[in-house]
């Protein structure tokens, strides 16, 4: 791979092992996340792509037992995100996350978009309100939204609600934002919106996905990385990945013959 | 065995009659249930025809308006007065008095063990928490009378040896396990999505808690609070033995007071004759903590079902 050819790298995964207890789910990740690109994480059930997102914003510090190794280098300020001297709190100020399910808070949409900021400890009602109309409007909710801002976020549609998550994660400006299996719980119409969004959304941001569906990770990743049993296969730009993959695997993956 | 043979017939009827026994035998445990069931309907029916029926001949003798706005209770005097207020204050002050001490503490306890503590210390605290709710009230009755006056009395030398402060302190921890039991599972049953959801936006445990989980569990832990309002309220031992028994219509926690519920200890102890004013008096007190529990029940219901989150 020329580097030269790459964009800007926002962050960097260096020999990254991963651990459950004892089980080693994820094994010597080495990949790059090039800067305002969106990267997509593809594999089978069980590849490790959900751990490996993951890691990027610590979740696994929440539960016991779970260990890293190696290190997830984040640009431009070189910090190690996995390093035990950072707090897992900055990191996730960095780096937004949407989930798999929408998980709007028991609040009203505008406090669900609020949220970080008010964590940030912003409390000026003119800042917010700025704030909250633009994260809706980034995440194309703001017409659907902007009318009922008062109402009770789960009195949205289930792709409404995604939106709104992701307005929510974008509201803290983030620098990466984590996608894992955003459409999974969504039908088509809301899926193809979520899709257009992430495209646009790359212009303020850079994109890491994992997706079960290789049609969305084809339609909406420069990048593509795919997983099997804990390791990286084989990473490179979507369309090579999808037209003349390198490895067997990937090959026998992509074109149905596996997973 | 070929299809036609007569002799397959009676195998048939053999099964149809043996649907015909699973019938009876289904509707036999269809109405043995129904008993079971109805036991408790009538029971509870037959509970409220009692208390309305001896409340009916006494409000023939006592009117409503007075018995609501009188300012004395001396139904055993030949100057009898029936103000139930008196009654009611001596209630209210205490369940007040035990919520300031259980709803706090419990909320805190909930929040402590469902966010805070690892599954360990969860293990060993949840079960001896509970095991605090198992001890007879007779007993938390005296250790207010025996240790938590006297304590009391150090801070407040002003104390009476009977007060509904001290006796609705020791009702408050009472209630606390109840609370901090029933918040704890309303918390815990929050999914684990809507934490990581709040730790992905970089909260802390304490914010995460008291902004994500606590909305989201409202609903339970509202019945939880309205369990332990039931309890405070229908409670009698504690008081009984450590508010004192004497009728005294005050707002003042420090001082003695009977409750609706001491009263009717008090008065069942001793031999009223039956039908008597002062042996009706029971029943139309007995009505007046049945409708109070009841418009609690009712208002807990109606918080469920307000605040009622689905995922």
């Amino acid at each position: 791979m020329q580097i030269h050819d790459n964009p800007a790298l926002k962050a960097e995964a260096r020999n990254l092992n991963f651990f459950y207890g004892e089980a080693k789910a994820l094994k010597n990740i080495n990949m790059p996340i090039y800067d305002k690109k969106v990267t997509a994480l593809i594999g089978p059930s069980g590849c490790g792509k959900s751990t490996y997102l993951r890691s990027f914003n610590r979740m696994h510090d929440l539960y016991p037992g779970n260990r890293y190794e190696g290190e997830i280098r984040f640009f431009p300020d070189n910090t190690n995100l996995l390093s035990s001297e950072v707090d897992p709190i900055e990191v996730r100020m960095r780096v937004g996350m949407v989930f798999q399910k929408p998980n709007p808070f028991p609040k009203s949409i505008y406090e669900n978009v609020a949220y970080g900021l008010r964590v940030r400890g912003e409390n000026n009602k003119r800042v917010l309100d700025d704030k909250v109309e633009h994260a809706l409007k980034g995440a194309a909710i703001w017409d659907e939204a902007k009318d009922r801002l008062s109402e009770l976020a789960s009195n949205l549609s289930g792709g409404q609600q995604q939106r709104l998550c992701i307005a929510r994660a974008l509201a803290t400006d983030p620098e990466l934002l984590l996608f894992d299996e955003p459409t999974s719980a969504l039908d088509p119409i809301a899926t193809a919106a979520i899709e257009e969004l992430v495209h646009e959304l790359k212009k303020r941001v850079t994109i890491l996905i994992v997706t079960h569906n290789m049609q969305q990770a084809a339609r909406v990743s420069d990048y593509t990385a795919y997983m099997y049993l804990g390791e990286m296969i084989e990473f490179g730009k979507t369309d090579e990945i999808f037209i003349k993959p390198k490895d067997k695997r990937t090959e026998d993956y992509i074109t149905g013959r596996m997973g | 065995m070929s299809a036609n043979n007569p002799s397959d017939l009676p195998v048939v009827s053999d099964r149809l009659a043996k649907n015909a026994m699973r019938n009876v035998s289904e509707r036999l445990i269809e109405g043995l249930l129904l008993c079971a069931a109805a036991v408790s309907v009538l029971t509870t029916l037959g509970i409220v025809y009692v208390l309305v029926s001896e409340s009916f001949h006494f409000f023939q003798n006592v009117s409503i308006v007075d018995f609501l706005t009188d300012t004395q209770w001396t139904p055993l005097f030949d100057d009898a007065h029936f103000g139930i207020m008196v009654l009611v204050s001596g209630t209210v002050v205490s369940s007040f008095v035990a919520l300031a001490v259980a709803i706090p503490m419990g909320t805190i306890i909930a929040i402590y063990l469902s966010e805070f503590a690892n599954s360990k210390v969860r293990e060993v605290a949840k079960p001896i928490l509970e095991l605090l709710g198992g001890i007879p009230t007779i007993v938390f009755g005296y250790f207010a009378l025996l240790v938590v006056t006297p304590l009391l009395q150090i801070i407040l030398p002003e104390l009476p040896g009977f007060s509904l402060l001290s006796a609705g302190l020791v009702m408050g921890i009472m209630i606390v396990p109840y609370i901090a039991s029933l918040s704890e599972d309303a918390m815990r049953a929050v999914p684990m999505s809507l934490r990581e959801g709040a730790y992905a936006m970089g909260s802390t445990r304490l914010y995460t808690a008291i902004h994500v989980v606590v909305p989201a569990a409202f609903s339970g832990l509202a019945a939880s609070y309205i369990l332990g309002i039931s309890r405070a309220v229908g409670e009698t031992m504690i008081l009984a033995v450590a508010a004192g028994m004497q009728p005294n219509l005050t707002w003042n926690p420090m001082e003695p007071a009977a409750t609706i519920t001491s009263y009717i200890v008090q008065v069942a102890l001793g031999d009223l004759p039956h039908g008597s004013i002062g042996y009706q008096t029971i029943f139309a007190a007995g009505l007046t903590l049945l409708l109070i529990t009841l418009v609690f029940n009712i208002l807990g219901q109606w918080l469920r079902a307000k605040f009622r989150e689905n995922y």
